[in-house]
C-alpha cells in the first residue's frame, strides 16, 4: 500500500476505481472471482459446444468387420468429407432455397410495417396511440409454438373464418396449408409474432430525438410526411440496421414454427428448414458428424450474411455523415 | 418577469408562440393514420380473440359451428384439461414458471455483476474477456442446442431440468446491456466510499450497486425471460419425460396426438389459452420497461 501519487489525481480519472493502491488481490483477483460464473457458463456452454461441434464435423464413423460388437465400431478422422456432403446435398440446399424465400417475403413485410406503425405512433395526429402499441406488441408475449398452433387452426378450413366468409360467397380459394402456401403461412406466424418488437425498438428510438427538429422543419412547412421519411427515417436508420440484422439470423434459424405445424399439413417435410434438417440428421438419423457440418455452415453462413448487411448498410447510411 | 423575458428574448417568445400553434394545429386527429393502426392491433388481438371463443366448444362444436361464435363448455374445457393425466398441464405450466422465471433471475444476476465488473473495475485482461463475450452474442444460441446436447450426455445431464435451466444463463447480450448500465448509474465515488468504510466487494455489488441498476435490471430480466419461454428447441431436444416438458413442448406433443385423436384439439386451444394469459398480464403490467434501444452504440461500435 504505498501511496506516492496524489489521491486527488487517480479520483479525477474516473473509471480506473483503485489504480495505483491495488496488490495483486485486490486488482486481479477479485474482478475474475466476481466474473468467473460468467466465464465458466460461457465457457461449458457457448465456446465448448462450438469447440465441440467443430471436431465433430472432421470425424465420420468407420464400420469395421460386420458392424457387430463393440470394437466394430470407430470414429476416425474425416477431412472435409462431411462438408462435401453437406454442400453437395441437395435436401440442404432446398432447404435453404425455402428459407430464403420465406425471409424475402418475411423481412420486408415486416420490417416495413413496424416503420409505418412507428411513425403513426410518433405522430401527434394519432388516437388511441396506446391502445394500437399494447395491441400490437402484445403477440410478443406468445411464444413462437403457441403462435403457430393459434393460426395453424386458423388455416384449417374446417376453422378459419376467412374460409367461412370465403365459402358464403362462392369462391375458391388455395389452402395456405397446401405446398404452394406454407411458406407464406409460416412467414404470417413470424410476422404476427415479430411486428410489435420491431415496432417498439424503433419506437424507442423516434423518441430519444429531440423534438425542437421536427419544430424547425415544421415552421420551414414541411409536411408530417416530409418530416417522417426526410428526417425521422434517416436518424432512426441505425435501430432500422439492428432490426433488419437480428431479423436475418432468426430467419436462418427458424424451426419452431414448422415444426409445430408439421401435424397440420402435409406440405411440411422434416427436412422443410436447414435447423429442421440438423435435427433429423443427428436424432432421427443418428448422424451426429454431418449434422454437426451442417451446423458449422449454417452458422458460417448467418456470419457472412450479418457482416456483408453491416458494411452494405453502413457505407449508405452513415458513409455520408462523415 | 414575463415581460421582462419577452422585451428582452423576442425570439424565443416567439418560437414560443408558433410552437403553441403548431401543438394546436397537431391536436386535428388525423383518421388515416389511427386507423392503420387500429387495422394493425385488430390483426394482432384477432389470434387472441380467436382462441377464447374456440376454447369454450366442445370438441364437436370446434369444427361445426363458427369459428367466432362463443359457445360454454370454456370451464369444462379447463377441468377437462387439468384431468388429463392428472394435471400433467399443470406440471408443465409449474416446469416453465421454473425454467424461464428461475434461469432468467439467475441470468439477469449473473449478466449485472460481470457489466458491473467490466464497467467498473480496471484489471489486466479485461478488454479481451469483453471482446470474446461480445462475440457470443453474435453466435445464434439455436445451432449450440444439439452440441450442447451431447456434452451434457457426457456428464448425464440431460432429461433433468438442469439441462434447460443451465445453457440459458449466460446471456452475452445481457451482460452487454448491463455494462451500458453500470457505467451509467453506478457512480465510481459510491463505490470508492463504500470500500474506505471497509465494506466487501460482493457486498458493495449486492447492496449498492444492484439497486441502482434496478430498471435496466428489469429489461434484461423480460428478454430473457421471453428467450426462455421462447425457445422450444432447447428442451425439445434435452427433455424425453413428458413430466418436465415446458407448456410448449408439452402442448407441441398434444397437438401431435391430435392427428389421431381430435377431441385433443380442445385440450390443445385452451392450454394455449391458459398459457398465454399470465405472460399477456405480466407484459401489461411490466409495459413502462420495454425500452429497447437496440441500436446504442452497437453500430457505432
Amino acid at each position: 500500500m504505498t501511496v506516492t501519487e496524489a489521491p486527488v489525481a487517480t479520483r479525477s480519472s474516473t473509471p480506473p476505481v483503485r489504480r495505483g493502491r491495488g496488490t495483486f488481490r485486490t486488482r486481479v483477483l477479485v474482478p475474475y472471482a466476481m466474473l468467473a460464473p460468467g466465464i465458466i457458463l460461457f465457457v461449458a456452454f457457448m465456446a465448448a459446444p462450438i469447440v465441440y461441434t467443430l471436431f465433430l464435423s472432421f470425424q465420420k464413423t468407420k464400420v469395421s468387420g460386420l458392424g457387430l460388437g463393440a470394437g466394430a465400431r470407430s470414429t476416425v478422422f474425416a477431412g472435409i468429407d462431411n462438408y462435401v456432403t453437406t454442400l453437395t446435398n441437395t435436401e440442404f440446399g432446398a432447404s435453404v432455397g425455402r428459407v430464403l424465400l420465406y425471409g424475402f417475403i418475411l423481412i420486408p413485410l415486416m420490417l416495413g410495417l413496424a416503420l409505418l406503425f412507428a411513425l403513426l405512433l410518433d405522430s401527434r395526429r394519432t388516437r388511441a396511440a396506446g391502445f394500437s402499441r399494447t395491441a400490437i406488441f402484445l403477440p410478443y408475449a406468445v411464444p413462437a409454438v403457441i403462435s403457430s398452433l393459434l393460426w395453424g387452426f386458423l388455416y384449417l378450413p374446417a376453422v378459419s373464418p376467412f374460409y367461412f366468409v370465403f365459402d358464403t360467397l362462392g369462391w375458391d380459394v388455395p389452402s395456405l396449408l397446401s405446398a404452394g402456401g406454407v411458406t407464406f403461412a409460416i412467414a404470417n406466424i413470424a410476422l404476427w409474432g415479430g411486428v410489435g418488437f420491431n415496432m417498439i425498438v424503433m419506437y424507442t428510438s423516434l423518441k430519444s430525438v429531440p423534438s425542437d427538429i421536427y419544430e424547425a422543419a415544421k415552421l420551414d412547412g414541411a409536411s408530417e410526411v416530409q418530416i417522417a421519411l426526410r428526417i425521422k427515417v434517416p436518424i432512426i436508420a441505425p435501430a432500422i440496421v439492428m432490426t433488419a440484422l437480428f431479423s436475418m439470423v432468426a430467419t436462418l434459424q427458424v424451426f419452431a414454427e414448422p415444426t409445430t405445424l408439421r401435424p397440420l399439413t402435409n406440405s411440411l417435410s422434416t427436412s422443410w428448414s436447414p435447423l429442421m434438417l440438423v435435427y433429423r440428421d443427428a436424432f432421427t438419423r443418428d448422424d451426429i458428424y454431418s449434422a454437426a457440418a451442417t451446423s458449422i455452415v449454417i452458422a458460417l453462413v448467418t456470419f457472412a450474411f450479418s457482416f456483408l448487411f453491416l458494411r452494405v448498410v453502413q457505407k449508405r447510411a452513415f458513409g455520408q455523415e462523415d | 418577469m414575463s415581460i421582462a423575458t419577452t422585451l428582452i428574448r423576442p425570439d424565443r417568445a416567439q418560437r414560443k408562440a408558433a410552437r403553441d400553434s403548431a401543438r394546436v394545429f397537431r391536436q386535428k386527429a388525423s383518421p388515416v393514420s389511427t386507423g392503420i393502426l387500429i387495422i394493425g392491433a385488430i390483426y394482432c388481438l384477432f389470434p387472441v380473440f380467436w382462441v377464447l371463443m374456440a376454447s369454450s366448444k366442445d370438441s364437436s362444436e370446434l369444427f361445426s359451428t363458427f369459428t367466432l361464435m362463443p359457445s360454454t363448455h370454456l370451464w369444462d374445457n379447463i377441468i377437462e384439461l387439468s384431468q388429463y393425466r392428472d394435471g400433467l398441464f399443470w406440471r408443465w405450466v409449474l416446469n416453465t414458471a421454473i425454467y424461464a422465471g428461475v434461469g432468467a433471475l439467475a441470468s439477469t444476476w449473473i449478466s449485472a455483476i460481470c457489466g458491473y465488473v467490466l464497467a467498473k473495475f480496471e484489471f489486466p485482461g479485461k478488454k479481451i474477456v469483453f471482446s470474446i463475450l461480445l462475440m457470443g452474442v453474435l453466435v445464434p444460441g439455436v445451432i449450440l442446442a444439439i452440441p450442447q446436447y451431447f456434452l451434457l450426455a457426457e456428464v448425464g445431464l440431460t432429461n433433468t431440468m438442469w439441462s434447460v435451466l443451465l445453457p440459458q444463463i449466460i446471456s452475452p447480450y445481457g451482460i452487454y446491456l448491463a455494462r451500458i448500465y453500470a457505467a451509467a448509474s453506478v457512480p465510481t465515488e459510491v463505490i470508492e466510499a463504500s470500500r474506505t468504510e471497509g465494506a466487501g466487494e460482493l457486498y458493495i455489488f449486492n447492496r449498492i450497486a444492484l439497486p441502482m441498476m434496478g430498471p435496466g435490471l428489469v429489461t434484461i430480466f423480460l428478454f430473457q425471460f421471453v428467450a426462455v419461454w421462447n425457445n422450444f428447441m432447447l428442451p425439445y431436444i434435452m427433455l424425453g419425460d413428458d413430466q418436465l416438458f415446458p407448456v410448449t413442448v408439452g402442448l407441441s406433443g398434444l397437438l401431435n396426438q391430435g392427428a389421431s385423436a381430435p377431441s385433443m384439439y380442445t385440450l390443445v386451444i385452451t392450454g394455449a389459452l391458459l398459457s398465454i394469459i399470465p405472460l399477456i398480464i405480466m407484459f401489461l403490467v411490466l409495459q413502462r420497461y420495454w425500452k429497447v434501444d437496440l441500436a446504442a452504440g452497437a453500430v457505432k461500435a
